[in-house]
């Protein structure tokens, strides 16, 4: 052994063990794909089976050139004593959830001209209402809503733990992998593939790449949550990791199916009929009790509290609101069946929960708007925070008008009407969207290390023009709904039904006429939101400007 | 944050500090209600009833469904008449579970922009049928439900009906293997006016309706298959015979 000292040299970069993995398993996967493609038993599965081997292979490209580019050692959990936050991925997650409202309120306007007009829908397969229907439900509640979940519970689980996010390529491999599923799932509709289930349109092989992203993202999010540097877990993480787990369970259950082949879009569902219908709405009401409520509550407790500056209003509450929801939510789901073919007992069970549900609801109602004790004046010169006040009060009126609905009696006549189209976008636009909207306003400035918007009075137009589209489209809609069911149970006075089905139709027309325009005012504002998200990313700000954001980040 | 000690509050704090404990509850608390309201359903006499009639859908008939569900039919008509006395005179006897009992997804939908479809066989002729999905206006002038002209121009592929009916037997729906191995025979003679073999198709599903359905016999088209199944939707349990007692306890 000699004693000469070698120069200090910086560690060897070597490939690390996920890359190496990830970089095997997607080059294995593009190969099964292409064989995939050229044996499928349609054109449309077939460009599926494309699309998955391209993405494949730009993943090993993208990881491959991620390794020439970064530093050799580990990516340091903390710079200086602060968590060294994973905020790319972030990002990225706000910039898609922007996208893909847009599409998904266009595709949403698209679809109500079609009903109003139905030349709109050009005697086109891709574009007829039954296929664009599923592209809207599914772009505003998976692709919208999805990336919000996504990019801001990444966000408030490291800001709340002081942990850098667990994983390194996980995060990226659950941020874009989630968007190419919907990607995936789009086509496929526009395409016919499709389950023929409610909010659960996507065929199996999408549904199996959806697993595969969504344990990541549970694994990521809770391995986060392990390496916390608080000792207690907030509230609003609770919220999440309901959310995620519960998507999970609903998502396994109702999409349980066999494929035809492997080379078959088609698969076939283990049950049929009522089981299958009770499957799906035990996965279709928590879809909107988990995903479109618990997530979104999340977002409540924690930009609500950081932007009025205020703590949450009572903690109690907020153990009670959580245990109470998650387990009466569960129970709702055969609500959506009253008189159908489902028994009686698991009608008036459904119910029963619903009518309970409205407690928790409005219990979480209470603390989400008592939060602002103290800072009300705030509804006045802040308009992010009036935004999503707005949404929680949106959220108590349809989390009132909900258990109304499942009263059997009143669903007599709200089932299969436009009652039902009102009620769900009263939750959609007014509660998630707005909710959405709000925080997406706290995030960017905090993101792009900006101090504020770049323009507020942009912010205060959005509010008031999606607010008219709001009420445009849930008062034509109640009415709608209303008329219909009553016409479609009017009789004369010898005994006879008083209107044929097309008379009813024909009622609608101008109450279609002005849900449309709601629903283009909405559009307008989320194009405002926009423009104004775009402009605060990409204005340089001056060196005082950039002091004062980073002092407000802290 | 709550009072340490006695406080019941504080034993909260089980679940703030220990992610796993968070886990575990939140699986107990939402796993309760799909059980109770889920599993009584594969074994209660109302939801597994058999009723005189019913029979799995042929070859013909299961592609016609699979043109319903790819189109999304379902977005905008229900299959489900539900036992309220206007539901009853507009379109028929209400709903029994056993009448979907084939249906893999079920198609009760949650919408009518257009009226309930469930006993929709037999109501109109294929003709109207056919000049309605060609263009609905030029048999209902203010109807808004979209065209569907390529219906009759597309050939049906069906190359692979028999490996859908295939799964469908693992899954537990009767199809014999008799059925599967002539589902391409099957499938053509159900599309054919006085086939040769429809006593056979007769035999192994009862009620099948034979004709060519789309006024084109030189070509078996998706508008065959999807008014094959229009027309036998409801048609197959006979109400006059129907025991509503026989499964009650």
């Amino acid at each position: 052994m000699t004693t000469l000292q070698a120069p200090i040299q910086p560690p060897a970069k070597s490939l690390r063990w996920g890359e190496g993995a990830l970089i095997g398993v997607f080059s294995l996967f593009a190969l099964f794909s292409i064989v995939v493609a050229a044996k499928a038993y349609t054109p449309e599965y077939a460009f599926h089976a494309y699309l998955f081997a391209a993405a494949s292979i730009a993943s090993v490209f993208a990881i491959g050139n991620r390794y020439m580019n970064r530093p050799a050692g580990a990516v340091p959990q903390f710079i200086d004593g602060k968590p060294n936050y994973n905020m790319g991925v972030v990002k990225f997650g706000t910039v898609a959830a922007v996208i893909w409202g847009i599409a998904g309120f266009l595709v949403g306007v698209i679809a109500a001209l079609q009903l109003a007009f139905p030349i709109v829908n050009l005697d086109l397969p891709w574009i007829s209402f039954g296929r664009l229907r599923p592209l809207h439900t599914s772009a505003v509640i998976f692709a919208f809503g999805g990336n919000v979940l996504l990019a801001t519970s990444f966000y408030v689980v490291q800001r709340t733990s002081r942990a850098r996010l667990a994983g390194d390529l996980a995060p990226w491999f659950v941020m874009l992998g989630y968007n190419f599923f919907i990607v995936i799932a789009g086509t496929g509709y526009l395409l016919g593939i499709t389950q023929g289930k409610e909010y659960a349109e996507p065929e199996w092989y999408s549904d199996l790449f959806l697993t595969v992203v969504w344990v990541t993202y549970l694994l990521v999010f809770l391995v986060t949550l392990l390496k916390r540097n608080e000792p207690h877990i907030y509230v609003a993480n609770w919220f999440y990791l309901a959310f995620i787990i519960t998507i999970a369970v609903l998502h396994l259950g109702n999409n349980a199916t066999i494929p035809v082949s492997v080379f078959s879009p088609k698969s076939y569902i283990l049950w049929s009929g009522v089981q299958d219908a009770m499957f799906q709405w035990w996965y279709g009401h928590n879809a909107v009790g988990f995903f479109l409520t618990a997530g979104f509550l999340a977002l409540m407790y924690y930009f609500i509290p950081k932007r009025a500056e205020r703590p949450v209003y009572s903690y109690r509450l907020s153990i009670v609101h959580f245990w109470a929801l998650i387990f009466i939510y569960i129970w709702a789901g055969p609500h959506h069946l009253h008189y159908t073919a489902l028994p009686d007992w698991a009608q008036t069970l459904g119910m029963t929960f619903s009518v309970i549900l409205w407690m928790p609801s409005w219990g979480g109602m209470i603390n989400g708007l008592m939060t602002l004790s103290g800072a009300w004046d705030k509804l006045r010169t802040d308009p992010v925070i009036r935004m999503m006040v707005v949404a929680v009060a949106f959220y108590g009126m349809s989390t009132f008008e909900g258990p109304m609905m499942s009263v059997k009696a009143v669903n007599s006549l709200s089932h299969y009407t436009e009652w039902t189209i009102g009620h769900v976008h009263s939750g959609a636009l007014g509660w998630v969207a707005y909710i959405s909207f709000g925080a997406i306003y706290c995030l960017v400035p905090w993101l792009w290390n900006k101090r504020e918007m770049y323009s507020v009075k942009a912010i205060n137009w959005h509010f008031w023009v999606s607010t008219l589209g709001i009420v445009l489209y849930i008062s034509s809609m109640w009415v709608a709904g209303i008329l219909q069911g009553l016409m479609w149970r009017a009789y004369t006075q010898l005994g006879f039904l008083e209107y044929s089905f097309i008379e009813t139709v024909e009622a609608m027309h101008p109450l279609y006429v002005i849900r449309a325009l709601g629903g283009i005012l909405f559009l307008t504002g989320a194009l405002i939101m926009a423009w104004n998200v775009w402009k605060t990313i990409t204005t340089p700000q001056t060196a005082a400007e950039r002091e004062l954001a980073l002092q407000a980040a802290e | 944050m709550a009072t340490q000690g006695t406080s019941i509050w504080s034993k909260h704090q089980i679940f703030e500090k220990h992610s796993y404990w968070l886990m575990l509850g939140i699986l107990v608390m939402i796993s309760i209600g799909g059980l109770v309201e889920i599993a009584p359903l594969f074994y209660l006499k109302s939801t597994i009833e058999k009723v005189e009639g019913m029979r799995p859908y042929t070859p013909l008939e299961l592609a016609g469904r699979n043109i319903y569900v790819r189109e999304g039919c379902y977005n905008c008509h229900s299959q489900m008449i539900r036992p309220l006395r206007d539901e009853v005179e507009r379109y028929g006897h209400y709903s029994l579970a056993a009448e979907s009992m084939y249906d893999r997804p079920f198609q009760w939908g949650s919408k009518r922009t257009g009226p309930d479809l469930a006993r929709v066989g037999g109501k109109y002729s294929d003709l109207w049928q056919v000049e309605h999905l060609n263009n609905p206006r030029s048999v209902v002038p203010a109807s808004i439900m979209p065209s569907y002209p390529w219906l009759a121009k597309t050939r049906l592929n069906a190359k692979h009906i028999g490996e859908e009916m295939r799964v469908q037997q693992v899954l537990g729906v009767p199809y014999t293997d008799e059925m599967i191995a002539k589902a391409q025979d099957d499938l053509k003679t159900q599309a054919t006016t006085d086939a040769a073999d429809s006593d056979g198709l007769q035999k192994r599903y009862p009620k099948a309706q034979g004709r060519d359905y789309d006024g084109n016999p030189g070509e078996l088209t998706e508008a065959d298959a999807l008014i094959a199944y229009l027309q036998m939707l409801g048609t197959l349990v006979d109400f006059k015979l129907y025991d509503n007692q026989a499964n009650v306890r």
